[in-house]
């Protein structure tokens, strides 16, 4: 039996939040911050393990007469998405560093506490390979998300974060009917299952493979989110905390897609096919709404979530148009997109923390007194409009390319968000830091430039975003194994070139 | 069809190792004045400037070593690393150097590098001045990227690059409302014109799994003509925004936002040119779809026009510039749709504009620095006096615009407008009377600005520039001068490697096209005299009901064109989804919400505290079980 | 003697005291209602013990007295409670069962 690494990578931060639910004072904080920091330890040597080519995988009998495990695997994408989450979690209690314990709130102990615990559930959400076990670690991760929003939040918190459970609690509901249909199914075949790869051998096709796979569907796509159901996004985030609001976008509402890759895609290959010029359609709705939508925002945090419904309809997009380019398109850009959104709200919320305010108007002429403030702001909007050099660019550029082959005229429209995308990253650059010096609005600002801690969280998530842009290719060819695994399992070759014997 | 003799790439040697430096250079240096700081304030320009130079040395040398190659061994393609590779397609960062894209390199770093030193001068006392040379080496790096890419993706990479630096640039003094409008503007247009870009570089990937220039250029033979129209309208959207030509063109006049060094560099000498050079690199696909090749010379034609027009009715100097701009690249659009006997021409009237409206830019420039930055041309007047070095270099620009013999824009204008007769006699008729309103429109910007009565506002006192100011505009003047009789006879068997070889005859002395050429020119500049030269110019523009004049005032209406087709069905989408977001489908989802509370609510009414009450419901709910059960065993 | 009558006598006893809890007010009446009710049911299971020859049914009536027991002294206490703050053991009076 191997070293079960990657139980240890998400207790690791499991029982270090909870250890912080015990009393003591200002070391907790320290505290927090070295569990964070052992977790990103431990994260990378299981990157380094997993591309040494270990078998980093577990699987301990859990439930037996339901066929449920303990099994725990990476896949390229899973890994993508661990590094993601143990790489942003020490950022986001920086950044919290300070703010999570004002007046009005819930103690800062609190905060780390249950940010360790998310992170140490979603590690196990990204890297389940028991349906039962993801289902159960998609819901757990709730919990300390609502009391993120409630306790942290502004004063619209608490309607906010019980608009995000209903939601997420409706979707996984829909998903629980779909898990228990699963195990009706492989006990009628023959011996209970829940595990991934035993479940590639029952037959799901047919209209129950389609019902249930709909099931699963449905609660990524409110995870997602994605357009009709994405309206708790912009709510949550608007009343979120930057670092908060960074996690459940940049970490949690992954969880969406990567559903859809590893249990829609791989449990019902036949199903996802049928649905799949649905879902591109609704892709590029998503794109085009939550692109028009964040033109229209006023608030600068609704904003950057509504960036981010466009961003997911790229995603999808990807995903359903089912070419290698697209879906490591689409798995890269999971990552990326967590970066990227990363930024946004942490400049933004440098922005709202000194003004009180995240009213787009409230603003004007920062530039002038908070330059570096304004050039983390720059940067963060040309990763959100996917400019060539950001590390957005490749993967957006691999989902459209990859989805053109396919379905042109979808890809032809939807680099309409390409150019809305220019718009809203603009104008929430320029609103705020052009223009004549709003005296009252540049008041808060004076002096006050973002001090060394904010800038040195800043650094990681440029960086990453720089590195990847402009060398991207490792990253893609990690996560590439997995297209091609759903590639095969979805039985597509990739559109061949039209012209013939050019090399 | 005529098919393309190009020459295969092959390896780098020599100096042609070092081409990357080119780019390197400005852009670790861009770096460094952005990441370090206060620190870099006080070097910050001249390091920017050392890049430059350093870059065109490179250039020099790598060109240089071409020259002296023999003609087949002139393009040479160098793999960098690879970007990603995904599936089947493979996207490496590669650099083809090829006699055309050489010539760009040296455009870009000589010009480039003359307009660092200019701006020494002209940003002396901004207190962002590092910044502003950060981003203009941001500017070059994307720039040399562009032109040296060896497929379309890295072009792609300077082409967005140059976007932003075009955005920061324009919008560098964004405590000016107007300025921050400009440049997302600018940038959002350009956007529009990406759409066409990446569907292109798109549609080629799924024709050709590759998007590496030699491949396209060989297999676009082989396209459907569909297709291959399709890809050309495409690339032609592209290069329409990048180089403002209609129907993309209302950032261009905005642009003037921005410092005037930028507005020459950027907005006049090379970003604005990219658009030729892509059409020029794309020929191939051009020359596999006439409807396409149509389109170009229909755009070009519009453009030429439209932007002379603009130029007749400005008052603000560097927009009559920029109209100028516009109608100078309609021309090298013109050409580089004419097919293969245009492609050269496009060339060399883009490098030689380059030199001579940077020139007249940075003079413009240099009259701004003496006025108290003022633009309208209504309070110059009689500055030959007192800018004599400014107006001598500016005087050749404008003879070298307008095609005064032997100056450098006679001889690539006029191989234009000849090649646009053999090709299409309306174009033909068009581009010749473009030459006349070219001479009338510059004609009175220079009568209005250098001759006549002092018009200066009140606490005006010009004066010249400083000599850092000045030499680059004397450099300049020179090359305006001299670069169209060097590159005459040369620039066609240069080109030949790059965009195949077409031999059209060249000569000194004028055609019958020639000599109606300049005698148009003759007109435009005496009708310009006859109405600005005679009379004093009022020093408030004249109000006008000539529906030409109120055109060309409002930019031909772009702007209002813009609004309606464009921005405000956007905005209101935008505004309207996030209402209907707010209202709509929250406001659906509060109302599930709503039903159940008031549903809990009359519930809860049962529940009144009273412990007899409840055991009624409870005896009530016993005596109910057992009525079912008796009847369900009786039945 | 017929096994049915005891059956009959604890339905009838069961009536009466649920009657009892249904109309009186007085806590400690209402509480030996409920007592009642427990003993009617213990009738019952002995009388079913007795039917069917084993000691299932007697035993099961053993745990309710217990359970019974438990009961009521946790419910005097209450009661008490409530009469030491109110001053009155009308059940009407304590309506605080309730949202």
């Amino acid at each position: 039996m191997t070293f079960p690494w990657l139980t240890i990578l998400g207790l690791v931060p499991l029982v270090g939040g909870l250890l912080l639910f015990l009393p003591m004072r200002e070391a907790s904080k320290w505290l927090g911050m070295f569990f964070a920091l052992l977790t990103l330890g431990f994260g990378i040597g299981v990157a380094v393990m997993y591309t040494g080519g270990a078998d980093l995988s577990v699987q301990v009998p859990w439930i037996r007469p339901l066929g449920a495990y303990w099994a725990l695997g990476l896949d390229g994408m899973g890994l993508a998405m661990v590094m993601l989450t143990v790489i942003l979690t020490p950022i986001v209690l920086l950044v919290e560093w300070r703010s999570s314990g004002l007046a009005g709130r819930w103690s800062s102990q609190a905060f780390f506490a249950l940010v360790l615990i998310l992170e140490g559930l979603s590690v196990f959400v990204f890297t389940a390979n028991d349906v039962l076990l993801f289902y159960l670690f998609f819901e757990a991760t709730l919990i300390p998300m609502y009391f993120l929003i409630v306790g942290y939040g502004g004063p619209k918190a608490g309607r906010a974060a019980l608009k995000f459970l209903l939601f997420s609690l409706a979707g996984g509901l829909i998903m629980l009917a779909s898990v228990i249909g699963v195990f009706v199914v492989s006990a009628s075949a023959g011996r209970p299952t829940y595990l991934l790869s035993e479940l590639a051998a029952v037959p799901l096709g047919g209209d129950v493979g389609r019902w249930l796979m709909l099931g699963f569907l449905i609660a990524f796509i409110v995870k997602a989110p994605m357009v009709p159901v994405h309206t708790w996004l912009p709510d949550a985030a608007e009343q979120a905390t930057p670092g908060s609001a960074t996690l459940l976008v940049g970490v949690l509402d992954k969880i969406g897609t990567f559903g859809m890759i590893k249990f829609c895609i791989g449990l019902f290959p036949e199903a996802s096919r049928w649905v799949a010029p649905a879902m591109v359609v609704l892709a590029l709705v998503s794109i085009v709404w939550g692109a028009l939508a964040a033109i229209g925002s006023k608030n600068m945090m609704r904003l950057v979530s509504y960036t981010s419904v466009s961003h997911f309809g790229f995603m999808v997009l990807g995903i359903y148009a089912f070419t290698t380019t697209s879906l490591s398109g689409s798995m890269f850009y999971m990552l990326n997109h967590g970066f990227s959104t990363a930024a946004l709200f942490l400049a933004v919320g440098y922005l709202v923390s000194r003004r009180g305010t995240a009213d787009i108007d409230a603003f004007g002429g920062i530039q002038k007194v908070a330059p570096v403030a304004a050039g983390m702001l720059m940067v963060a909007a040309l990763s959100s409009l996917s400019l060539p050099g950001m590390a957005t660019f490749p993967s957006e550029f691999m989902v459209m390319s990859g989805a053109f082959g396919r379905y042109p005229v979808i890809a032809g429209l939807s680099t309409l968000g390409m150019v809305l995308s220019a718009v809203y990253a603009l104008r929430l650059y320029r609103r705020p830091m052009t223009g004549p010096v709003n005296q009252e609005a540049a008041a808060p600002f004076e002096g006050r430039d973002l001090n060394v801690v904010e800038r040195f969280a800043m650094v990681p998530i440029i960086g990453a975003l720089l590195l990847f842009g402009f060398y991207p290719q490792p990253a893609v060819k990690l996560v590439e194994p997995t297209a091609q695994a759903v590639m095969q399992r979805v039985q597509l070759a990739d559109p061949a070139p039209a012209v013939e014997g050019v090399k | 069809m005529f098919l393309l003799e190009t020459v295969q790439p092959m390896a780098a040697t020599g100096s042609f190792l070092y081409a990357w430096l080119m780019i390197a250079a400005p852009l670790v240096v861009a770096g460094i004045l952005l990441v370090g700081g206060r620190v870099t304030d006080a070097w910050g320009h001249l390091l920017a400037t050392l890049a430059i130079w350093v870059s065109f040395a490179v250039a020099a040398v790598i060109f240089a070593e071409m020259w002296s190659r023999p003609v087949g061994e002139r393009v040479v393609e160098s793999h960098l690393y690879e970007w990603f590779s995904v599936g089947s397609w493979s996207f490496p960062v590669g650099l083809y150097v090829d006699p055309l894209s050489i010539l760009f390199a040296l455009l870009i770093t000589g010009v480039g590098g003359l307009i660092h030193i200019y701006s020494i001068g002209y940003m002396a006392h901004d207190p962002r001045r590092r910044r502003f040379f950060a981003f203009l080496n941001l500017f070059v790096a994307a720039m040399l990227i562009l032109v040296l890419a060896d497929n379309y993706l890295v072009l792609f990479i300077g082409w967005e690059g140059v976007g932003l630096a075009s955005y920061l640039l324009i919008s560098f003094w964004q405590e000016r409302p107007a300025a921050a409008a400009a440049g997302v503007k600018a940038f959002v247009m350009n956007r529009v014109g990406d759409i066409g870009m990446t569907l292109a570089i798109f549609s080629m990937l799924a024709m050709f799994g590759s998007v590496r220039f030699q491949t396209v250029t060989e297999g676009a033979a082989q396209l459907q003509p569909l297709w291959a129209t399709m890809i050309g309208l495409f690339l032609l959207l592209g290069a329409c925004g990048k180089s403002a030509q209609v129907p993309l063109q209302a950032w261009l006049l905005d642009a003037m936002e921005g410092p005037t060094p930028v507005s020459a560099l950027i907005h006049a000498a090379t970003m604005v040119t990219a658009g030729v050079y892509l059409v020029v690199r794309s020929h191939a696909i051009f020359e596999a779809s006439p409807v396409a090749q149509l389109a170009v010379v229909i755009v070009g034609t519009v453009t030429l026009l439209a932007g002379a027009w603009i130029g007749c009715s400005k008052d603000d100097i560097k927009k009559v510039l920029a109209g100028s701009t516009m109608s100078q690249i309609g021309y090298m659009m013109l050409a580089a749709g004419i097919g293969p006997a245009g492609y050269a021409f496009a060339i060399f009237h883009l490098l030689t504009h380059g030199a001579f409206k940077a020139n007249m830019f940075l003079g413009a420039g240099s009259v701004m620095h003496g006025m108290n930055d003022d633009v309208n041309m209504r309070h110059f007047g009689n500055l030959s006096k007192y800018m004599k070095v400014t107006f001598a270099t500016f005087g050749i620009g404008y003879l070298a615009i307008i095609g005064f013999p032997f100056l450098s824009g006679y001889f690539s204008k006029d191989h234009i407008i000849e090649a646009a007769f053999h090709a299409n006699a309306v174009a033909g008729v068009c581009a010749l009377l473009g030459a006349g309103i070219t001479a009338f429109y510059m004609t009175r910007l220079m009568l209005m600005t250098f001759f006549g009565e002092e018009r200066w506002l009140a606490g005006v006192h010009p004066h010249e520039s400083p000599k850092v100011m000045t030499i680059p505009l004397i450099i300049l003047a020179v090359l305006s001068i001299v670069l169209g009789a060097l590159m005459n006879s040369w620039i066609q068997g240069w080109l030949e490697p790059a965009v195949g070889n077409h031999p059209h005859e060249v000569s000194l002395i004028p055609t019958p096209i020639g000599w109606a050429t300049l005698i148009v020119v003759a007109l435009g500049v005496l009708v310009g005299w006859m109405v600005f030269g005679r009379r004093p110019v009022p020093a408030v523009a004249p109000s006008s009901s000539n529906p030409l004049t109120v055109t060309g005032r409002h930019d031909l209406f772009g702007d209002a064109i813009n609004d309606v087709v464009a921005v405000a069905p956007t905005m209101g989408a935008a505004r309207g989804l996030a209402h209907f977001d707010k209202h709509g489908l929250d406001g659906a989802v509060d109302a599930t919400a709503f039903a159940f509370g008031g549903l809990s609510k009359q519930m809860r009414k049962l529940q009144n505290g009273y412990a007899r009450s409840y055991a009624l419901t409870m005896v009530l709910g016993f005596v109910g079980v057992a009525v079912l059960l008796i009847l369900t065993h009786l039945a | 003697m017929n096994p049915e009558n005891y059956l009959i006598l604890a339905a009838i006893l069961f009536a009466i005291a649920a009657v009892g809890v249904l109309v009186r007010r007085n806590a400690l009446i209402a509480f030996m209602c409920v007592e009642l009710m427990l003993n009617s049911c213990n009738l019952v299971l002995a009388a079913f013990a007795q039917m069917r020859g084993n000691l299932d049914g007697q035993v099961a009536a053993f745990f309710v007295m217990v359970v019974a027991a438990a009961e009521v002294v946790v419910g005097l206490a209450i009661v008490m409670m409530i009469y030491r703050t109110r001053r009155s053991t009308s059940v009407d009076d304590a309506n605080l069962l309730k949202l």
